[in-house]
């Protein structure tokens, strides 16, 4: 089978966690609207800085450049895409058949999401699809693989992902949170990349429960960059299963003046290092939303360089 | 129970540009609970359009708009009225109003929006329980419905969006999910919320639906 692309500037994302490495992932917010310069400025300062990027799928529901579209990007930069694949934009025909794209255009890895709901985003009164969602869509991709879609139809030439999922640790209840995490496993999930962690006690909590259920699926914790006293506030307020602790709250309240993102980037470099000192999972992604610039300066500060790990 | 809300007035007037001749109707069942279309609000819609300068031509509440043969016979019973009217003003459902399309060529306006098809907590309270899709799956959940009670109608458990027990949509809105998992616990039947459950059949119930049940003692046997 003739693929579109097959050179890969960098190992798959299986590769790394198979290899045994601590896996850093980053994030790429695709703009609203076709002007993708910093885009692309932000691809090329963290393609070899972190070992994949995620690029989320019209995030919290507001309409963007396609993550299918910035995943050839990526791989055209030289990096390595984590695709996000939601089922709220499209059903299962229109999901099937750009994961026949996304498969011979070089996309080596699937992250499977139900997505949020219409009404949190920018297209409010838009028919939200949910034909299938995430577990669903995990067996969807493990069906393709075998050579048949969801209709029970042949196709001629499968596809192969490294399937990821997600799983919200601060969900509250948790216990339908961690059999949903099971069925993701069951359904085909290899990693996972968790939603925001602050956290790390309740993560250290969550990554217990986890592990009783099953010890080698991979883990990585999902870590967001805290900017200002303004985006904690929101973050609280509105985001849903993120909570962000006290102790964090007031180290950022206690920043001097204009020190605000300087003490959130220390507190993720810390994060990160006590991650990997006390081998909590098996790697982390940073969502740095909107500044990416820092995350090389975040890296440095955990004295993370994944050329050398 | 379908449950429906009134347009507001300056909609229905709007509506009725140029049809100055009304024929009302109400329904004595679904809009007579839900207020929207019972004797009160029809009395009280005629004095408004007769307000405005319409000619009420008359009215008409009885059960069940949505009964098409039942429609026609109101129609005869009433038939000056109706005769007289350059159109119709239908106060419940969108199916008691297309019942009525069926019974007359002339113009036909719906005064209300049809929402859904709901459970009555008490007066004026209604919350929406099943969807009608076709092929019901209240058995494995425990008698809540994934498909209506969760916001996104997934099956296989919550997304990541519950927050202490509440919908990401709306924090007035139990988590459909969190109901579920909170009833098969105390069932003892978790081992239904563990099953995967593969893609649903959403054809079950083809649109627009159609059931004809055969009549016992006519044809086949
Ligand atoms: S599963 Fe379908 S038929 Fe059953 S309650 Fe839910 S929507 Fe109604
Ligand atoms: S919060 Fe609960 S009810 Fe709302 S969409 Fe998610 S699972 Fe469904």
């Amino acid at each position: 089978m003739t693929l579109l692309f097959d050179k890969h500037a960098k190992p798959s994302i299986q590769e790394v966690m198979e290899s045994g490495k601590f896996l850093i992932t980053g994030e790429i917010g695709p703009p609203k609207g076709t002007d993708i310069d910093e885009m692309i400025h932000h691809i090329d300062l963290l393609k070899d800085k972190v070992h994949a990027m995620n690029i989320t799928d019209n995030q919290s529901s507001v309409m963007r450049y396609p993550s299918l579209g910035t995943a050839l990007i990526i791989l055209e930069r030289g990096g390595e895409p984590n695709l996000q694949v939601t089922c709220r934009d499209r059903n299962r025909l229109a999901i099937e058949a750009d994961l026949l794209f996304a498969y011979t255009r070089g996309v080596r890895s699937v992250l499977c999401l139900t997505g949020d709901s219409v009404p949190v985003g920018d297209h409010k009164e838009a028919k939200g699809v949910f034909d299938c969602e995430s577990v669903q869509l995990l067996q969807i991709i493990r069906n393709m693989e075998e050579g048949r879609d969801s209709g029970g139809n042949e196709l001629q030439g499968g596809v192969k992902f490294y399937k990821g999922a997600i799983v919200t640790p601060e969900a509250d209840p948790i216990e339908p949170q961690m059999l949903k995490f099971e069925k993701k496993i069951e359904a085909g999930a290899q990693w996972f990349q968790t939603q925001a962690v602050y956290d790390m006690d309740n993560f250290k909590r969550f990554m217990e429960r986890a592990r009783k259920i099953n010890d080698k699926v991979k883990i990585c914790a999902g870590l967001v960059l805290l900017t200002s006293m303004g985006a904690i506030r929101y973050m609280n307020a509105n985001v849903p299963g993120v909570f962000v602790p006290d102790n964090l709250v007031k180290e950022m309240a206690d920043a001097p003046k204009g020190e605000a993102l300087n003490t959130g980037i220390r507190i993720m470099a810390r994060q990160i290092r006590q991650c990997i000192d006390e081998k909590l999972c098996d790697g982390v992604h940073i969502m740095a939303i909107g500044k990416e610039d820092v995350v090389p300066k975040i890296l440095e500060e955990a004295g993370v360089d994944i050329t050398k790990m | 129970m379908i449950i429906t809300t009134s347009k507001p007035f300056e909609e229905v007037l709007k509506e009725l540009e140029g049809q100055d001749k009304v024929f009302i109707v109400g329904c004595g069942s679904c809009a007579t609970t839900c207020e929207t279309g019972g004797e009160p609000q029809v009395a009280e819609m005629k004095a408004k359009l007769e307000a405005e300068g319409k000619t009420v031509t008359g009215t008409v509440v009885y059960e069940e708009v949505c009964h098409e043969l039942n429609t026609k016979r109101k129609f005869r019973e009433n038939k000056e009225a109706v005769e007289a009217a350059d159109g119709f003003l239908v106060m419940c459902c969108g199916a008691g109003c297309q019942s009525v399309r069926e019974a007359t060529e002339k113009e036909v306006h719906p005064a209300c929006d049809t929402v859904f098809l709901g459970n009555i907590l008490r007066q004026g309270q209604f919350v929406e329980k099943c969807s009608l899709c076709g092929d019901c799956v209240l058995e494995d959940f425990g008698a809540i419905c994934p498909v209506t009670r969760c916001h996104k109608g997934i099956l296989n458990g919550p997304c990541g969006g519950t927050d202490e027990g509440k919908c990401e949509t709306d924090k007035e809105k139990d988590c459909g999910w969190t109901l579920i998992y909170n009833q098969l616990e105390k069932l003892g039947k978790l081992d239904r919320f563990k099953r995967i459950y593969g893609l649903k059949n959403w054809q079950a119930s083809m649109k627009p639906g159609r059931v004809i049940f055969e009549r016992k003692g006519e044809g086949g046997e």
